[in-house]
């Protein structure tokens, strides 16, 4: 794995549109972050390796969103919720293709790499989203 | 710390909260000031006010930054040094913080704090979008997560955690629509049912439109001063006994627990310390009910009742006006209104009403101990005030 991509939340975002959730393991205190962040929070080390993190894992709490900002108005009414990953981290995200009834915590999700990307001008990135496992 | 005060308040100010048809933010400031300066005769704004510390969200409303300046013109103090301070929903209270950090500095003996927000003239989706700005941008915002949707994931992990329901927080709406009817200057003057929240419209599941804080127009100010000097301002000074602020990570996604906010909990903490009062001492509260589901946490995340119980505390009134302990008579932030960088100075203008007297049909009889509670974003930022009564 090259140690050359910088570790920041765009390069997570392209290593997404690769197909691949990607973390950022310190190499100083071992602290997986999820996004990656150039500077640990916990020992101030700056350098890092990164490790592919499971897309599978555990809907922790959701909501549907009603009323939505206007970019996103088409798609109302939709599911958010934050997952909980194998590896313990957690990320949140849309829920594609599960009916409200059918929402409950700990459902078993799994990332979708390749999904609702809405267009705008800036950040330009591949949005992910969550599907039933 | 030990008990004594911080600082002293002298004078407050509060602008109504409603719409404001063709006003500027710093307009609507000038009304707010305006009843500070009235209030307190003694005072003499120019010779004796040293510093200005404003809260203020969002550019994006009226295409307009740099509110410190524009406040302190407005206010008729051009001069001074002014700041406005952004800590999204707890920008006020922010504002607060630093005018006790000003005044404990020594450097300046007389501040003004206060805040302000004009949002009526925007669209709801407007709104919206510009609320969403304060929580996280790459794995929030970009995924349309909402701030309503910010805490309706809270609520959700808390219903499931403690069997919380969508009527326990109907109740807190009931309630605090109740306490707004006894409020000349709140923006809502009606009572509802808990029926009218449960079949009022979903905006993010499980919170419907009456369950949501209101898109509001107001301005609040407070005057402050070292306790030594107080007396020669007023005779009902109320005082800050405690103060506290916390951070917490932006995305609610990367905390620890999704049933309570820690850095609630840590101001808390800090406040309670600095003031030598426990949770039971406590008189009266102003809450930062942005969403109903907000109080029931902000009751728990305070030490009001036990951890799981914020629902069952409603129920039984016992924050209504006339129980134990009665949460935002002003009608809160549900029904007095929201105007997100008001709000935390908004919350000690209530508090100086209740603990020199004035707060006429809402008053809280032989309330001597207050406490604010203030919350920026999805909680991100909280700060937490105690005030006592002189004559306490």
């Amino acid at each position: 794995m090259s140690t050359q991509a910088p570790f920041t939340i765009e390069q997570f975002y392209k290593y997404l549109a690769e197909g691949k959730l990607m973390a950022g393991k310190c190499l100083k205190c071992g602290k997986i972050h999820l996004p990656p962040r150039p500077l640990c929070d916990n020992c101030y080390g700056q350098d890092f390796e990164w490790t592919e993190v499971s897309g599978k894992g555990k809907l922790l709490t959701y909501t549907i969103i009603h009323v939505a900002p206007p970019q996103f108005q088409t798609l109302a009414p939709y599911a958010v919720g934050i997952v909980q990953l194998e590896n313990g981290l957690k990320i949140p995200g849309m829920i594609s293709g599960v009916q409200q009834e059918q929402l409950k915590v700990g459902l078993e999700l799994t990332i979708d790499f390749a999904a609702c990307s809405a267009g705008q001008a800036w950040p330009q990135w591949q949005r992910y989203c969550f599907r039933q496992t | 710390m030990n008990g004594k005060p911080l600082v002293s308040i002298v004078s407050a100010g509060l602008s109504k909260f409603g719409k404001h048809e063709g006003l500027f933010a710093r307009e609507i400031f000038s009304l707010a000031v305006k009843e500070a300066f009235d209030r307190c005769p003694k005072l003499d704004p120019k010779r004796d006010i040293k510093a200005l510390f404003i809260g203020h969200m969002g550019e994006s409303y009226e295409h307009q930054g740099h509110m410190g300046a524009a406040a302190a013109d407005w206010a008729g103090l051009l001069g001074i040094p002014a700041t406005r301070t952004e800590a999204a929903c707890a920008s006020s209270g922010a504002a607060l913080r630093s005018g006790v950090y000003a005044v404990l500095s020594g450097l300046a003996d007389v501040v003004m704090v206060g805040g302000v927000e004009k949002m009526t003239h925007r669209t709801t989706a407007e709104v919206t979008e510009y609320l969403a700005m304060a929580s996280d941008y790459p794995f929030e915002q970009f995924h349309g997560i909402t701030f309503p949707g910010l805490f309706a994931l809270m609520a959700t992990a808390h219903m499931n955690a403690y069997g919380t329901t969508q009527e326990q927080m109907a109740k807190v709406a009931v309630k605090n629509h109740h306490h707004a009817s006894l409020n000349p200057k709140a923006h809502m003057q009606k009572e509802i049912t808990v029926e009218n929240v449960l079949a009022s419209k979903m905006v993010a599941w499980p919170l419907k439109i009456y369950d949501c804080s209101l898109i509001t127009d107001g301005a609040s100010c407070i005057i402050l001063t070292k306790p030594e000097i107080a007396g020669k301002f007023t005779d009902m000074p109320v005082h800050i006994v405690g103060s506290g602020q916390a951070s917490d990570t932006i995305g609610l996604y990367e905390r620890k627990t999704l049933t309570s906010l820690q850095s609630a909990k840590l101001a808390a903490k800090t406040a309670y310390e600095m003031a030598a009062v426990k949770p039971e001492d406590v008189n009266l509260a102003e809450v930062h009910d942005c969403f109903t589901f907000a109080e029931i946490m902000a009751y728990e995340d305070l030490g009001f009742c036990k951890v799981g119980e914020g629902g069952k505390l409603v129920v039984e009134g016992k924050t209504a006006l006339g129980g134990r302990l009665p949460v935002n008579t002003s009608g809160g932030l549900k029904a007095k209104g929201h105007p997100v960088g008001a709000t935390g100075v908004a919350q000690a203008y209530e508090m100086y009403l209740q603990l020199t007297g004035q707060a006429d049909k809402r008053q809280v009889k032989d309330a001597q101990v207050g406490l604010t509670h203030n919350v920026g974003g999805s909680g991100a930022t909280a700060t937490v005030h105690v005030y006592r009564s002189d004559q306490a």
